[in-house]
């Protein structure tokens, strides 16, 4: 039988009083202005030091390891890029046996995979679901920063329409670049996972919500799911000093929404009393530059699909690449 | 040869080879270091109507290649050790059901996430015995791009004349080194086909070898019956557990290699007059090899190379035969020993065999393969 988990960590009312610890402190490679190695930085704090991280391939593992130590206070171990949430439920699993034979006296350990899109909705999928399917006490974390950067900027599934990547270069035959509407990482768990009771979306230019979602989701017994806005200077080409503007830019324009999931229940934050259209975000960022103003309003036309409820699947359905004009 | 002179890297080379070979389908998923394969093709087949699929992962990548090869098109992906282990799955199934791709495997550093920069050698047992089961297995080791250029090309032809997958094997020193090289003009070098079928449908059965060891084989929507599937199968490719037809189907997989020596079996073979030190390598080595051996010459030293282009199937014979000659065969090669099994294999003891090794990241240079040289000598 499984453990009851006990502990309580405490809503942080202010960046102020947030815990002083640091569990993802100095002695990583990260790019200026990097998005994911800020949202470590916070989850960590969230966590504090009773906690396990685990790295599948990624930005997050090798810039963060590059110098013969480890950023984390914590234990990390690497895991490959297709099974963060199978190594998860194997430390899980471990600590549940520990406990119940009395050989770990202590709290479980929060055990959090933070994984990149990739790790987490594409070639890491199916260990992610599965990990949320069987119930593992352990909360995933999708740092989103909207390609495949630690190979060097290739799309992937939450890649948005229309980013210049290096596998979706724009040219004659395909003049947009990317042609295809990224995944919805939360309702790929929502939808599928009667196990998981919590799962929210937060982002770096909200640091304190992004803080609590983390205590929230580590409070429930079972799987939980964080999905992660972070921006990337070097994969998305803006200033590197722009990165929480750019973040905060996001949600102004409907591009990212903060919302939670709680057992069937949706609430929304920092919701823009009117939307900026999206072309001010993506008019800073180069690797939109090539597209002609119908591609922008393609995409405006889809974000106001999305917002019209959003965190819920889009009442209209986009079109495929294969029902192309 | 005559072409267009170009100034790739080995990636670019590849990639540009499958377009000369016919390629029209490349599906992949980012690695280092051949990614460089993916974004050339990514540019380049939209431009001519071939399709690039970005796949979720490496097993997927795989099954792409195999799913574009039924329906008739050349295939290719293209990754690097980790993602390779991962195809292996499928790459058996493409042996057993006898569907024509190419895997490009640019080799680095390993086990595991190993050295995703560096260049190594390691994975050449892996192409021979990385899926499970008695399987045949081709492989090919280049040494330059402009060679990465031709053997790409022929990868494809023999996995279509042979009906069986072919690794390309290079690494990350030949990957991303650039080169001046030709591309050459459509009709320059040969292009194979696959053998389709002469019969009307109802004659057909997709594994019949009655007029050669290699079926023909028929494109899905060409209006023939074929029951794809990775169980053993007989000649009509349903399932069977009978052992009198599953063994001969069995060697026969085999016996596509076997019997086909004269047109899959590809080396450089150097003799030199009084040699008694002879040297086997391979891939990016080589050319640490030749550079040594030209050094060991001056000093009066000559020594007999051997260099297999196609590493699977071994050129036994040319082994077997530097083995009478010579007393010593030295092998250098970037892993702990992994070819030098095969050459002590086909020395039985006629020969002593030496290894020169390196598997830290770094190619194995001149100065160590002329030391070796010098102590054997």
């Amino acid at each position: 039988m499984a453990t009851v988990k006990t502990q309580n960590l405490e809503m942080i009312k202010s960046t102020r009083n947030a815990p002083k610890a640091e569990m993802y402190v100095p002695g990583h490679r990260t790019c200026a202005g990097c998005g994911p190695a800020l949202a470590y930085r916070l989850v960590a704090k969230a966590c504090g030091p009773n906690s396990i991280f685990l790295g599948p391939t990624g930005c997050m593992y090798v810039a963060n390891t590059s110098y013969l130590c480890g950023p984390w206070a914590t234990p990390w171990t690497h895991c490959q890029i297709t099974n963060g949430g199978a190594v998860a439920s194997g430390i899980e699993a471990a600590y549940q046996v520990l406990i119940r034979k009395g050989k770990w006296k202590g709290e479980l350990p929060n055990i959090v995979v933070f994984a990149g899109d990739g790790g987490a909705i594409d070639i890491g999928l199916q260990a992610m679901s599965a990990m949320m399917y069987r119930g593992h006490d352990a909360l995933f974390v999708e740092y989103d920063n909207e390609s495949y950067a630690n190979t060097g900027i290739q799309t992937s599934p939450a890649t948005p329409y229309g980013a210049n990547t290096t596998f979706t270069p724009p040219g004659k035959a395909i003049p947009e670049g990317k042609v295809l509407f990224p995944k919805d990482a939360p309702q790929l768990v929502i939808g599928g996972h009667p196990a998981v009771h919590y799962v929210a979306t937060a982002s770096v230019a909200y640091p304190v919500d992004l803080m609590n979602k983390v205590r929230k989701a580590l409070n429930y017994q079972g799987p939980t799911f964080l999905h992660l806005h972070c921006p990337c200077p070097k994969g998305w080409l803006f200033d590197e000093a722009k990165t929480v503007e750019m973040a905060k830019l996001a949600i102004q324009t409907g591009m990212w929404v903060n919302y939670e999931w709680e057992k069937g229940e949706y609430k929304y934050q920092h919701t823009p009393k009117e939307y900026k259209g999206v072309g001010e975000y993506m008019k800073h960022q180069t690797r939109f530059k090539h597209l002609k103003p119908e591609h922008i309003s393609k995409m405006q036309d889809f974000i106001n699909a999305k917002l019209k409820a959003p965190g819920k699947p889009i009442a209209v359905p986009v079109a495929g690449p294969r029902e192309r004009a | 040869m005559k072409g267009r002179d170009v100034f790739y890297q080995g990636n670019e080379a590849v990639a540009e080879a499958a377009l000369y070979a016919g390629c029209r389908f490349f599906a992949g998923y980012p690695i280092t270091p051949s990614t460089e394969v993916a974004e050339f093709l990514s540019r380049r087949l939209p431009m001519i109507g071939g399709s690039f699929i970005q796949m979720e992962d490496e097993i997927s990548a795989m099954a792409a290649v195999i799913g574009a090869s039924l329906v008739g098109k050349k295939s290719l992906t293209a990754t690097s050790g980790p993602g390779y282990s991962l195809k292996m799955e499928n790459i058996g199934f493409a042996c057993m059901t006898e569907v024509p791709c190419v895997v490009v495997n640019v080799m680095r550093g390993g086990p595991s996430t190993g050295l995703p920069t560096g260049p190594s050698q390691a994975d050449v047992m892996q192409a021979r015995w990385g899926t499970h089961g008695d399987h045949p297995a081709v492989a090919l080791a280049p040494s330059s791009v402009q060679e990465i250029f031709t053997e790409t090309v022929r990868a494809f032809n023999l996995s279509e004349r042979l009906r069986t997958p072919v690794s390309l094997l290079t690494d990350e020193i030949i990957g991303h080194m650039r080169e001046k090289i030709t591309i050459p003009e459509e009709g320059e070098l040969e292009i194979w086909d696959r053998p389709r079928p002469e019969v009307p449908p109802e004659d057909y059965r997709p594994y019949d070898t009655s007029k050669g060891i290699i079926p023909p084989m028929a494109d899905f929507g060409m209006g023939y019956r074929w029951h794809v599937t990775g169980l053993n199968h007989d000649q009509t490719g349903f399932p069977t557990n009978k052992p009198e037809l599953v063994q001969p189907e069995e060697e026969r997989l085999l016996a596509k290699i076997t019997s086909n020596l004269s047109f899959i079996e590809k080396y450089e073979d150097v003799r030199r007059e009084g040699a008694r030190v002879g040297m086997i390598s391979y891939g990016s080595s080589a050319r640490s090899c030749k550079s040594a051996l030209s050094e060991a010459l001056s000093e009066g030293i000559p020594v007999d190379f051997l260099r297999p282009v196609t590493l699977w199937p071994f050129p036994e014979r040319a082994a077997r035969e530097m083995a009478d000659r010579v007393d010593v065969i030295i092998v250098p090669e970037m892993n702990l020993g992994q070819m030098i099994l095969e050459v002590e294999r086909c020395a039985g003891g006629r020969a002593e065999v030496v290894g020169v090794n390196r598997a830290d990241g770094d190619p194995i240079t001149p100065a160590q393969i002329l030391q070796r040289i010098r102590e054997v000598a």
